[in-house]
């Protein structure tokens, strides 16, 4: 059973914003005008926090791409009233679009504000229409919808996999946001497997310069983070943490 | 000690089912303002349900709003009910007799208006009414019991029925009296709600002791109500939300904002129904002294509630406890909470001469509930603004329109069924009232004679 994981390298990331990009187009997200972005109810299932570092002259725009985190222990699924949101097998943290009847508490109770509430009616223009993924379900309004790890292409990869009666293998396939993603910033595969990619950052790299968002709130997020290697920056002591 | 004017049965029947067979010019005044008020009301949440929650001015950090407060808030009001009749009751508490129905009623209607919010403020309510509410037992999909959520409704539900079945019982010697009094569809419905009641022995024998099992039933109901309803954010990551005294801190606000509401509802009855009889300057009194006891408990576990968020010395936890405290606009609605819930009103309630004053008593009692009001906005939004460190996510919450049309709109909801009530119902308890005047025994109380009742018991 694989266990599925991300780790994101701030160090390679230029703040392209491409992931956010290939998320929208893959999943189906609603195109945010301006006027969504004004009532900052924007959906983006992988968004990029931009933080200023230090004064003018000497300053430094710091970039990082904020997924679902898919956290083991979710504050998000015990406080669903109709067990919308919940953990599959594989670790993911899952929405059934169906069940959601949109209380937001989920939201509410998401420390990374990644869970997304469909407050109107999704719209595409007519140009567009033709170019939503047949894969993945368009949402409606009133629901909630996040991240999914591409589910639709995990079932598929496996899918394939149990055709050809093989075992998945490492780095099969991998989500819209780490195809898209120039410098390979981002890399999506299984934490158990320890040939994929990911397993092997997070046995090397995560231990010199890894974190994951707000970890002390114990959630066990499954989105790693590499931390940015500054050059000019002078040497700090590094503790234990 | 309480005096009393000697009233006869007669009398006393004709006068409190007045409200019945005559409707004073204020209560048209009423029925219909509130009535337009109510039409706003249902407007704005049919364009709510109509359009999505795109016409709140909820978003993505503030994605709970007023709606949430209002609901917290009534279902505060909802505590006097029981505080009122249930524990008055059963400590045999004299002075309760005119405020009990009244207190009863607006348990109901409040507890029902608290509801609503929930319901419509979900992204899809008819989902909420087949999924939540009634369980989905033949298809097997079972609500997830380890949410607040689920928690909510089953307390709520377990209250308005017991609550309702209370109100009931004391209501049925009431019916039988309007059942002999009434001719035509009033007669049929009495008739109906009577429940064939002749009022011999072992009737009352069974409805006092069906009152006092369901006083005493219901008390652990009315504690665990507000309890819950404070789970539901107390259970959540949100700092200054993550608190256990969350459970008593409502529930004593609670009672602090219902008890208070019960005295706004005794001074607008006294005042439209001209009951100076029954309702009496000594009820005020009695209930303004029980008010500083619970407002001085209120303001205790408040600033409780400061100090556990300063005691661990959590760095998220003091931020927002920061933030709420001193800086604008939350600086003024803290002053706001600690001047209309505390400074003006128990200062003033601590005086027997205020005290015996009705119009005092009546807009203290609005102070008190602007108060907790914003009492319940203090304690929900800010944390909800500032989670976490996301800076870029922080936002200010701004209600639109709609979402102040049903805030308004659950007043004069409120306020509507009561008056709809009063004129179906007597506002207050017939037999209890007559019962007082079987207790009361004329004393010689210097040179004068009066009818009074000593000993409670």
């Amino acid at each position: 059973m694989p266990r599925w994981g991300m780790v994101i390298d701030l160090d390679r990331c230029i703040g392209c914003g491409a992931c956010v990009v290939a998320c929208q187009a893959e999943n189906n997200v609603p195109i945010n005008t301006e006027d969504v972005y004004h009532q900052r109810r924007a959906i983006e299932w992988i968004r990029l926090e931009r933080y200023w570092e230090g004064e003018y002259p000497d300053i430094k725009a710091r970039y990082i791409p904020v997924p679902c985190m898919h956290c083991q222990n979710a504050p998000c699924e015990p406080v669903c009233p109709v067990y919308a949101t919940y953990h599959t097998s594989e670790g993911i943290n899952m929405q059934v679009y169906n069940r959601c009847i949109g209380t937001r508490y989920c939201s509410i109770n998401c420390q990374w504000h990644v869970r997304f509430f469909n407050f109107w009616e999704p719209k595409w223009p007519d140009s567009l229409k033709n170019q939503l993924n047949p894969n993945v379900t368009v949402r409606s309004r009133g629901v909630m919808e996040k991240c999914t790890f591409c589910i639709q292409r995990i079932v598929k990869a496996e899918h394939q996999a149990k055709l050809e009666g093989r075992q998945l293998r490492a780095d099969e396939f991998t989500t819209a946001c780490a195809q898209a993603c120039p410098t390979d910033a981002i890399v999506f595969g299984d934490l158990d497997n320890p040939e994929s990619r990911v397993a092997r950052l997070v046995s090397t790299a995560v231990n010199e310069r890894g974190y994951r968002l707000l970890e002390d709130l114990g959630t066990e997020p499954s989105v790693y983070y590499l931390k940015k290697v500054d050059l000019e920056a002078p040497v700090e002591e590094h503790s234990s943490h | 000690m309480q005096e009393r004017h000697h009233l006869g049965e007669e009398a006393i029947t004709r006068e409190l089912f007045r409200p019945l067979v005559s409707t004073p010019a204020m209560m048209w005044v009423g029925f219909i303002g509130l009535g337009a008020v109510l039409a706003i009301f249902v407007f704005a949440v049919s364009w709510m349900i109509y359009w999505g929650l795109g016409v709140t001015g909820l978003q993505r950090p503030n994605m709970w709003g007023f709606m949430i407060v209002n609901f917290v808030f009534w279902i505060g009001i909802s505590h006097a009910g029981v505080m009122i009749s249930a524990i008055l009751r059963l400590t045999q508490a004299e002075w309760r007799r005119p405020v009990t129905r009244a207190a009863e009623v607006m348990t109901i209607f409040s507890l029902m208006t608290a509801m609503l919010h929930p319901v419509i403020h979900t992204g899809r309510p008819w989902r909420t009414l087949y999924w939540v509410f009634p369980y989905d037992f033949w298809r097997n999909l079972w609500p997830d019991i380890r949410g607040p959520l689920v928690w909510d409704p089953s307390a709520i539900l377990t209250y308005l029925t017991g609550s309702t079945l209370f109100l009931y019982t004391t209501l049925i010697p009431d019916m039988a009296l309007a059942r002999d009094r009434t001719t035509g569809w009033r007669h049929v419905l009495y008739t109906i709600l009577a429940l064939g009641w002749r009022g011999n022995e072992r009737q009352w024998k069974m409805q006092t002791i069906a009152g006092f099992l369901l006083s005493g039933l219901i008390l652990p109901v009315f504690v665990s109500v507000h309890s819950i309803v404070s789970w539901d954010f107390a259970v959540s990551l949100v700092p200054t939300w993550h608190a256990t005294v969350f459970a008593p801190y409502f529930v004593i606000g609670a009672i602090h904002s219902g008890v208070s509401a019960v005295v706004t509802l005794m001074a607008l009855m006294r005042w439209l129904f001209r009951f100076e009889h029954y309702i009496r300057l000594e009820h005020f009194d009695a209930i303004g002294r029980l008010l500083i006891a619970v407002g001085t408990g209120w303001l205790w576990f408040f600033l409780l509630d400061i100090f556990f968020a300063i005691y661990p010395q959590e760095a998220r936890e003091l931020e927002i406890m920061q933030f709420r405290l001193f800086e604008w606009p939350f600086n003024v609605l803290t002053a706001l909470i600690f001047i209309f819930g505390y400074f003006i009103p128990v200062p003033i309630w601590v005086f027997q001469r205020f005290r015996r004053n009705v119009k005092i008593m009546f807009w203290t009692s609005i102070a008190v509930n602007v108060g907790m009001w914003a009492e319940r906005y203090w304690l929900i939004k800010p944390g909800l603004m500032r989670k976490y460190e996301w800076t870029f996510d922080w936002n200010w919450y701004r209600p639109s329109i709609v979402e102040i049309s049903i805030v308004m709109g659950s007043f004069a909801l409120v306020g509507f069924l009561l008056l709809v009530f009063a004129k179906i119902f007597p506002p207050i308890s017939v037999w209890e009232e007559k019962e007082g005047v079987h207790f009361a025994q004329q004393l010689q109380v210097g040179k004068r004679r009066v009818s009074a009742i000593v000993r409670e018991f």
